[in-house]
């Protein structure tokens, strides 16, 4: 199904929550308000012509100029042989968004990756802990303006502090 | 072949015990933790514990040049960096609207399929030895020290080959080295027999994974299950065939998908054979690639300052543990604005605690091994 036929369905079904589409870059992609993005998605998934069995990835890429986060869902149909990307816009002094656990498993770890790199977080989750980082970490990386600490655990996290010792 | 029946375990409930499995195993390949815990041999639940490799090669994407992160992406799993390479360089391409040299893009077939029977064979081999059997895999690493042998007459490394440019490849291969490898080919393809007689058809091996761990076909796709572990469920799916990049729509080869050969469909033997077909398959795209290579230049012209218009890219291309996803963004400066890399062992990792419930501790080495996690690609 072509991505702007997706778009139709899924703006006939939840009027108020898709927002706008994206056709003219390299890989479609519809917005969809934060608040409706799980029921969106379900919708997605279930209806027969679509059938979006697979949440290829879920990530978020952070725009502070806009103040926001956009979470960002790659879905495909192994089905049909299709594919869409869903956006949603969370805010990024308040950054929260429902889970997709309930849609997809893959979602488990997926979010789990956002919230320590980003400090998104997804409401009903069912474990959401630091995936990569140390839980005692401050702050997320991926966050454009994040600020490595000096030390962690007594370890210098500066180069050139280190370097100078080492070979002394 | 006489069928294969588990003895049924009758549940003994004694008091759990929680043990921690690596972050040295041997068996995890690399570093990662299971904090396992077991009602004597049955484990209840095995929580994986990553992160000790996290080398955060997303953030550096952020902070080097477009044609800087390329050696970055050798890294995300350093046991199939050209396939990293390839993905990066395409969702590059694919934002700057580059045309790839046509020979380019043969040498990245000839070099991906290397790698792939070199990642396949540091598989299957490690699967051996981590259910006991140390000779296949000193077989196995002699076949891909021949490999690491090519790749450095390729493109002058063994390991993080940082081959692949944009437009193109660095190094163009050269006409002895198409013969080498024809040759390597010619030792190669009759050489599976060896593994079929120290591990295909080896009773032991067969008894320690048939029937052993099997995913359904719903937990592969609610997972994200991809590459060889979704195939090894029946699900004939494969990124170079069905959503076709470079030059393999041009190349015939099949794709070997599970069949319940020995139990049950999806199991860890499954998961082995799919593996070892898909070599052999490799071994057929790099004879017909060799034949077609083409003449002309390896690279096309591209700018030193490589500035793509704003705008995202996605990006798949099938890594040896399945879909390896670049997720790109430009805001058109010399440096990406975000890179995402979506592994497959990643999504491997989440589902290891759902299959875990209720196997033997023994049986999880061989789970872990069958679906070649590797910690390197987890953490990034």
């Amino acid at each position: 199904m072509e991505a702007r036929e997706i778009y139709n369905r899924l703006k006939r079904q939840f009027p108020e929550d898709v927002t706008t589409f994206d056709a003219e870059v390299m890989d479609p992609c519809i917005h969809v308000r934060a608040s409706a993005v799980v029921a969106a998605c379900t919708y997605l998934r279930d209806e027969p012509d679509m059938t979006f069995e697979v949440l290829s990835d879920l990530t978020a890429v952070d725009l502070p100029k806009d103040g926001k986060f956009q979470v960002v869902y790659h879905l495909y149909s192994y089905a049909h042989r299709h594919q869409i990307v869903v956006k949603a816009d969370v805010p990024r002094e308040a950054p929260r968004i429902q889970t997709m656990e309930s849609v997809w498993k893959a979602a488990n770890w997926m979010e789990r990756e956002v919230f320590d790199l980003f400090g998104i977080d997804f409401r009903g989750h069912s474990d959401l802990r630091r995936i990569m980082l140390p839980e005692d970490w401050v702050g997320h990386p991926l966050r454009k303006d994040y600020v490595e600490q000096e030390e962690y655990d007594g370890i210098s996290t500066q180069r050139e502090a280190l370097v100078p010792e080492v070979l002394r | 072949m006489e069928e294969v029946t588990q003895t049924e375990i009758k549940p003994f409930h004694a008091e759990d015990m929680t043990i921690s499995v690596g972050p040295q195993h041997p068996s995890t390949h690399g570093v990662l933790r299971f904090v396992v815990k077991t009602d004597g041999e049955i484990i209840s639940e095995a929580i994986p514990d990553v992160g000790y490799l996290h080398r955060s090669i997303e953030k550096i994407g952020e902070k080097v040049t477009w044609h800087g992160y390329v050696p970055y992406t050798d890294r995300a799993d350093y046991l199939a960096a050209m396939f990293a390479n390839q993905g990066f360089c395409m969702a590059a391409e694919k934002l700057g609207g580059v045309e790839v040299a046509r020979r380019g893009e043969f040498c990245r077939v000839i070099a991906c399929e290397l790698n792939r029977i070199a990642s396949h064979l540091i598989s299957v081999g490690t699967f051996g030895q981590d259910i006991g059997a140390i000779t296949p895999f000193i077989h196995a690493l002699r076949e891909r020290e021949s490999i690491n042998n090519l790749m450095e007459e390729i493109c002058g490394a063994r390991l993080t080959y940082n081959y692949l440019r944009i437009g193109g490849v660095g190094y163009d291969i050269k006409d002895e080295t198409c013969h080498r490898i024809t040759q390597f080919l010619d030792h190669f393809e009759p050489i599976v027999d060896e593994y079929n007689r120290l591990l295909t058809n080896n009773k032991i091996f067969i008894e320690r994974l048939a029937n052993v761990a099997p995913i359904t076909r719903e937990d592969a796709l609610q997972y994200n299950i991809v590459g060889p572990n979704l195939r090894a469920c029946g699900v004939s799916w494969d990124i170079r065939r069905d959503i076709p990049y470079s030059v393999y729509p041009e190349l015939d080869f099949k794709i070997p998908v599970g069949t319940g050969e020995m139990g049950a469909l999806g199991d860890c033997y499954d998961r082995y054979l799919v593996r070892m077909q898909e070599m052999m398959e490799s071994c057929k795209i790099l004879r017909q690639s060799l034949k077609m290579l083409p003449k002309g230049p390896a690279i096309s012209k591209v700018p030193v300052k490589f500035k793509p218009p704003a705008g995202e890219a996605y990006v798949r291309v099938e890594a040896p543990r399945g879909d390896m996803g670049f997720y790109v963004v430009s805001d058109g400066s010399e440096y990406p604005y975000r890179v995402r890399i979506r592994t497959g062992s990643f999504t491997a990792m989440g589902l290891i605690h759902k299959l875990s419930r209720g196997i033997m501790v023994a049986d999880l080495i061989a789970l872990i091994a069958s679906l070649d996690v590797d910690a390197p690609e987890i953490d990034r």
